[in-house]
């Protein structure tokens, strides 16, 4: 019988390649520390990159603490809740989502799903995972050092961040760009394995568009993150001369405490245009992974193929090649020529199209399907809504007069926190649920998973959605306190501190969950083989968890797209990739 | 499944067939070794990091208001009394253009797998790659004797000192990281590891005549960013 499946063929051409030669770990050494497996290094960097991000975690809380009950905890002085919003903000773009995404989920994922016994590089990307984790305690040592950590603002720009009065000038700077530096000669040793792997060492019968469109969203995100580095490292070598050794590139002629400094002649707005240029394609570097997570998400737990594929492949490419030419929107209060905010307004809000492309596509993926309220389709569902309203702030945050007032008030800070705070987070914890399993052999708990939603879901709208008030009120961002205000009336007081108590409760709520994470590895239920009936071919290896080298002997031979959910006139209501046109389902019966 | 085997359904035609050749299975760019197709992609990125920092340099440099020193004067070299502008840079340049050639030579003579020849290649590549650093070694030593520091200098804008230190010294290292793979890479095609598939120390993989390929294509970008660096700093 033959199943009309997307592209479904009975074909696959003959291997190209030959069976790589895979490292084989002799000691427990090489094998969890000094890992060269792809799976302990993506696993390696998740649970680092959970560990700095609980420090941002408890950095949050105390900010709010702050914001919401000025004057009421001693020890926060403003020097201190400068430093906590800095390392909050650098630890959660940089430390936490961008490894966890791509280092986590890319290493894990990418070899399983292309169905390639491991990286093409092993050894490479051990070192990768290795110097990431040096960054981080670089980044950590600032505490312990003379003066603390960096106060800068996540953004760092100069010149107070090197100069007096900006908490953490002593080392904290010096100790943030080096950690910056280190983490992106990191990353580009993982990102050049993540991209080669899935250029040029795919499994027979995985052309590029029958990838999962998970792994779309990493390539594209790491190319990104390949061409946008190198502007934040550049930016982060020229700001740690002018503070070491007194070279001026961002430092004009300037006074402090009433004495003139020998810088004079550079350009700070030359630091806003290179940390821009990498930070707008960052913002996306972290989106990306999540649009291709998502996708597959919902398309497994609505039974339903990915609508418009195709779409979504060029809709992550288009945003990819626009992010790379809107970064001055984060200028447009700068000073910059005034003519440039017209350039960026506009292509600022042509990014908008492929994005709310992208969302039509999950919602008519989702149309009739067969939805089934898992814990991944509730934080999917949590995504797009989050996610939407996030976007919605940025269209109008992309023109430049409604941006001026906004500029710099907790408008800014909402609209951030929607659409890379809480929407790429919702798929990170959507993505844990799905992909636990595979990785432990053991199911989350249900209920705690439910919690966790909830609280996180209707949390999130709780804290962010008042900020946009706030922001409208023209209550500024990054402010220690706000004293004697004309212009916010006392209530904002009062909606403060309504803030402050749902985030301390939002918190709460991930401890329930990394209490799941520790408690089900040993507890869950079981996990039956391909839990979620899902097609790619991370599900498909003989082994679950998936042992070294992924595939066992022979590597799976792919026929279709990943997304035959319920095709019509097949019993089964999936068909893994690797089943030929005319097959059945492996484990369907 | 057998019966099938001779007719791909997946070739296309014209534009099309082009389109799906790329986005075949297997491999995107056929006949790419990994370490290749890594190596041009790791250049790709390197490109936009040198970019980053030649724009900074042009930015700063029509950002302060002091004037730029002159170029032509501070770059020469006196020799018998007689001031030769860009002397020493012109001779660097050859020496560095040069070594992409015997670079060049060294790829062809490694895929006839003639060791020997790919071996002198390679460590003469290696010899002017070494030049070349000493004599911006040398470079470094009399401007700085001349009073030029990376915060100020006498000959005008402070930015100049801390530009020419900051890229040509990261375009050196760049050489230098590159003439110590040369000297590992000759070491390697001398003893016939790539004949005889000896593994590699630490990444214990068997490497083939291709990594000389791919360390030629570093060479000759770190040799081509230099065309640009001399450009921008000694010409401009
Ligand atoms: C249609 C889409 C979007 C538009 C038009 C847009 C527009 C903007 C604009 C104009 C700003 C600057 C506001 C200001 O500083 O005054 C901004 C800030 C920001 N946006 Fe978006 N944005 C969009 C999507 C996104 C996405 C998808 C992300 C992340 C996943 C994101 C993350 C951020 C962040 C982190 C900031 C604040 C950075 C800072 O100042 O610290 N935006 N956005
Ligand atoms: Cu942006």
């Amino acid at each position: 019988m033959a199943d009309i499946g997307h592209d479904a063929a009975d074909y696959a051409p003959p291997a190209e390649l030959e069976e790589v030669d895979l490292y084989h770990a002799k000691s427990w050494i090489t094998k969890y520390v000094f890992s060269q497996d792809a799976k302990v290094i993506g696993i390696q960097y998740a649970l680092t990159a959970t560990a700095i991000g609980l420090v941002a975690l408890v950095l949050s809380w105390l900010i709010r603490l702050q914001l919401g009950f000025p004057d009421t905890f001693n020890f926060i002085d403003a020097a201190g809740y400068y430093q906590f919003v800095t390392m909050h903000g650098m630890i959660m773009v940089v430390y936490l989502l961008t490894a966890l995404f791509l280092g986590g989920f890319g290493n894990y994922l990418i070899p399983l799903m292309v169905g390639a016994r491991d990286m093409v590089f092993p050894y490479v990307n051990m070192l990768s995972f290795w110097i990431y984790f040096l960054a981080v305690l670089v980044l950590v040592s600032s505490w312990f050092l003379p003066g603390g950590p960096t106060g800068a603002g996540w953004t760092l720009y100069p010149p107070q961040a090197i100069m007096q009065g900006t908490p953490g000038r002593e080392w904290g700077i010096i100790m943030m760009l080096l950690s910056l530096a280190l983490f992106i000669i990191g990353f580009t040793m993982g990102g050049l394995n993540y991209v080669v792997t899935i250029l040029q060492a795919r499994t027979r019968g995985m052309t590029l568009m029958r990838m999962p469109l998970t792994v779309w969203g990493i390539f594209v995100a790491t190319i990104l993150a390949l061409l946008a580095f190198p502007a934040l490292f550049v930016g982060a070598i020229m700001m740690l001369l002018d503070r070491v050794l007194g070279t001026s590139f961002f430092m004009p002629h300037i006074v402090e405490l009433g004495e003139h400094l020998k810088y004079g002649g550079g350009s700070p707005i030359l630091f806003q245009h290179l940390f821009w240029f990498f930070g707008h394609p960052e913002v996306y570097i972290v989106a990306l992974p999540a649009f291709g997570i998502v996708s597959d998400l919902i398309s497994t737990h609505a039974r339903k193929n990915v609508f418009g594929y195709r779409m979504m492949v060029w809709a992550l490419v288009a945003i990819g090649g626009l992010s790379f030419i809107v970064w001055a929107h984060h200028m447009y209060v700068s000073g910059m020529n005034p003519y440039f905010g017209f350039f960026f307004a506009t292509t600022t809000l042509i990014i908008a199209i492929p994005t709310a492309l992208k969302v039509y596509n999950w919602v008519l993926t989702l149309w009739k399907g067969n939805i089934r309220l898992t814990l991944p389709m509730l934080f999917s569902l949590g995504f797009i809504v989050t996610f939407v309203n996030g976007g919605i702030t940025g269209l109008f945050l992309g023109n430049v007069v409604v941006d001026v007032p906004l500029s710099d008030t907790l408008f800014v800070v909402a609209h951030f926190h929607m659409v890379m705070g809480v929407a790429p987070i919702m798929v990170i914890f959507g993505a844990i649920y799905h992909w636990y399993p595979l990785m432990t052999g053991r199911m989350l708990h249900e209920g705690m998973g439910k919690f966790h939603f909830w609280i996180t879901f209707l949390g999130a709208y709780l804290i962010y959605f008042p900020m946009h008030y706030l922001g409208f009120l023209g209550m500024p961002r990054r402010y220690f306190e706000m004293g004697e205000t004309s212009f916010v009336p006392e209530s904002a007081a009062t909606l403060n501190e309504f803030i402050t108590v749902t985030a301390l409760i939002v918190g709460f709520a991930q401890m329930v969950f990394l209490f799941n994470l520790y408690w089900s590895r040993r507890n869950g239920i079981v996990a039956e083989k391909n839990p979620w009936h899902a097609n790619s071919l991370e599900w498909q290896t003989p082994e679950m968890p998936p042992g070294h080298g992924n595939f066992g002997k022979e590597l799976p031979v792919v026929y279709r797209w990943p997304y035959d959910y319920s095709v019509p006139g097949v019993e089964a209501d999936f068909i893994p990739q690797n089943v030929p046109a005319g097959g059945t389902a492996t484990g369907a019966e | 499944m057998t019966q099938t085997a001779a007719t791909n359904p997946n070739q296309l035609d014209g534009t099309q067939g082009a389109v799906s050749d790329w986005a075949s299975d297997q491999r995107a760019f056929k006949n790419v070794p990994w370490g290749k197709a890594m190596m041009w992609i790791f250049l790709l990125s390197d490109t936009f990091i040198f970019s980053c920092f030649l724009i900074s340099y042009m930015t700063v440099r029509s950002s302060t208001k002091i004037p730029w020193p002159n170029t032509s004067k501070v770059f020469g070299l006196n020799v018998n009394g007689v001031e030769v502008p860009l002397l020493l840079i012109a001779i660097m340049t050859f020496i560095l253009i040069s070594s992409s050639g015997t670079m060049a030579m060294a790829v062809k003579y490694g895929y006839e797998r003639k060791r020997k020849m790919t071996t002198a290649l390679l460590l003469l590549t290696a010899l002017f790659g070494a030049t070349f650093v000493a004599m911006q070694a040398f470079e470094w030593t009399k401007l700085i004797h001349e009073g030029v520091r990376p915060w100020g200098n006498p000959f005008g804008a402070p930015q100049f000192g801390a530009t020419f230190f900051m890229i040509t010294g990261f375009h050196g290292t760049h050489v230098t990281i590159g003439v110590i793979f040369l000297l590992i890479v000759a070491r390697k095609v001398w003893r016939g590891d790539y004949d005889t598939g000896k593994r590699g120390f630490f990444t214990s993989r068997k490497g083939n005549y291709s990594i000389v390929e791919a360390m030629g294509l570093y060479w000759h970008f770190v040799d081509l960013v230099w065309v640009f660096i001399f450009a921008f700093f000694y010409l401009w």
